[in-house]
């Protein structure tokens, strides 16, 4: 194996805006070794041990905070999950109180997701603990980009010069932001497609193409990750009804069939069966939706050991 | 920087064949017999060491390699995260005879986070140790099976060790 003499310095990891290609690879590379070690018989190494998380959820998540929380454990990280309803922010303390208190308790890693874009970037100026963006707002997701990339990093052997198409509801889609900034830097062509409401030309000057026409979106793509319609996050309705949507631009089996022969099909989850994605091509061999939660948690123990991993702050 | 060679590329080779012989005369149930190298220089040797005992006993012995960052106790010392890689081990360590094989035996740190990383695997029947220097200095109760020779150091000197598979060559020099 190559060993990069690549040195990571980040304590933080806000979104994939800010990261040059060479610390997305070091990432990527440091996530092939901890998923080894979900395939061994002691799946745990005591790499965290002593360091404590603290999984800071103030939009609700069952995906990203488990796969976070099993990240922690495998890293033998001790974990405390506070969740919006059940803490002192529903009584009216601020988000920098509410810091500040974990600081105190000695927290090292906080893991937040918050509403509101930019929250983790403020956070990150007040603590002295690690911050990791689960999810800002429709910002930045940053980890399940990397996941997405890990996934067709591993699926192709590499990500220059392949044709991604992201599919869906782009505009509210944190995913989709901190998709386009990782695939662009690491040399894929972007496309971006979905009804126009939702897929706003403004997109191409992040370096992609945009088109309204699914059939020009999936017939070159070796890659279709397909995003769900993010229903909480429309103030109004962009499109008539879920049927049209679907007509349009669900990819079902006609339009399955019309994709290239080795065109990888991916999802962030969860994923709506019949509306976003035929049922039948969600369960296909083509399709690598659960792969990507396994590659998550191997993503975010690299992203927790990276950012952690060193002398405490 | 003064450097002084110690071993060339026949002494490597004299050692390691000597080794072989100790490593078959020591395990008479060979079938149970794996090498395992601690990255960098411990992988090729392991390798080495098992094409040589194959030699002498005509049949092939697995080989595999070890990272063992993910064990390290010193990451809360450094300031930033030293890279991991996955280990490699392609076969079910449990009730095999796993020889560790490293380059140089120092402290004996790397070799407690080795065998950690290898229990992971599996429960091996037992743990060998092969080295090619044994330079002293232990800070931990871990002694070598097999050395390929006893180098007294003093703890400001530093041993390089070259192996063709890595750097075209093989040697090693003491630096001081």
């Amino acid at each position: 194996m190559k060993k990069t003499k690549f040195i990571w310095k980040r304590k933080d990891l806000l979104g994939i805006q800010d990261l040059s290609a060479d610390e997305i690879v070091h990432i990527l590379d440091t996530a092939a070794a901890f998923k080894q070690v979900g395939e061994r018989n002691i799946k745990k190494v005591p790499s965290l041990r002593g360091k404590t998380l603290i999984n800071l959820f103030i939009e609700p998540s069952t995906r990203t905070r488990t796969s976070f929380e099993l990240a922690a454990i495998r890293l033998s990280a001790d974990i405390v999950n506070i969740t919006a309803t059940a803490s002192s922010l529903v009584k009216g303390e601020t988000l920098k109180d509410t810091a500040l208190n974990l600081q105190a308790l000695h927290a090292d890693i906080i893991v937040i997701r918050h509403g509101a874009a930019g929250a983790p970037h403020f956070l990150s100026r007040i603590v002295k603990a690690s911050i990791i963006n689960a999810g800002d707002g429709a910002h930045e997701h940053p980890t399940q980009a990397l996941l997405d990339a890990f996934t067709i990093r591993e699926k192709k052997g590499t990500i220059a010069g392949l044709n991604v198409t992201i599919l869906g509801d782009i505009l509210y889609s944190r995913v989709a932001r901190s998709n386009i900034w990782l695939l662009t830097k690491l040399g894929a062509n972007v496309t971006l497609a979905g009804p126009s409401t939702l897929v706003p030309r403004v997109f191409e000057q992040l370096g992609c193409r945009v088109t309204h026409d699914m059939e020009e979106a999936i017939r070159d793509a070796d890659v279709i990750n397909l995003l769900r319609i993010q229903h909480e996050r429309q103030r109004k309705t962009m499109f008539p009804s879920i049927g049209e949507y679907t007509a349009m631009f669900g990819l079902n089996k006609e339009r399955f069939a019309r994709t290239k022969p080795d065109a990888l099909i991916m999802h962030p989850g969860p994923i709506n069966r019949g509306v976003e994605i035929d049922s039948d091509v969600a369960d296909c061999g083509r399709s690598v939706i659960l792969e990507q939660v396994t590659n998550g948690l191997a993503v975010r123990m690299a992203v927790l050991y990276l950012c952690a991993g060193g002398q405490p702050v | 920087m003064n450097a002084t060679p110690i071993m060339d590329a026949t002494a490597i080779e004299r050692a390691l064949a000597r080794m072989a012989h100790e490593i078959v005369e020591g395990n008479p149930q060979t079938d149970a017999l794996v090498f395992v190298g601690l990255r960098t220089h411990g992988a090729p040797l392991a390798r080495r060491l098992a094409a040589k005992i194959g030699e002498i006993l005509g049949s092939e012995f697995p080989t595999g390699e070890l990272d063992i960052t993910m064990h390290r106790d010193d990451l809360d010392l450094r300031e930033t995260p030293p890279a991991v890689g996955p280990s490699h081990i392609p076969f079910d360590v449990t009730d095999k005879t796993v020889v560790l094989v490293d380059d140089v035996l120092y402290t004996g740190r790397s070799i407690r986070a080795a065998m950690d990383e290898l229990s992971d695997f599996g429960r091996p029947k037992c743990i060998r140790l092969a080295v090619l220097v044994d330079r002293g200095h232990r800070e931990l109760p871990i002694r070598p099976d097999y050395v390929g020779k006893n180098l007294p150091t003093s703890m400001t000197e530093r041993i390089r060790v070259s192996l063709t598979e890595i750097a075209g060559k093989d040697e090693v020099v003491i630096e001081k």
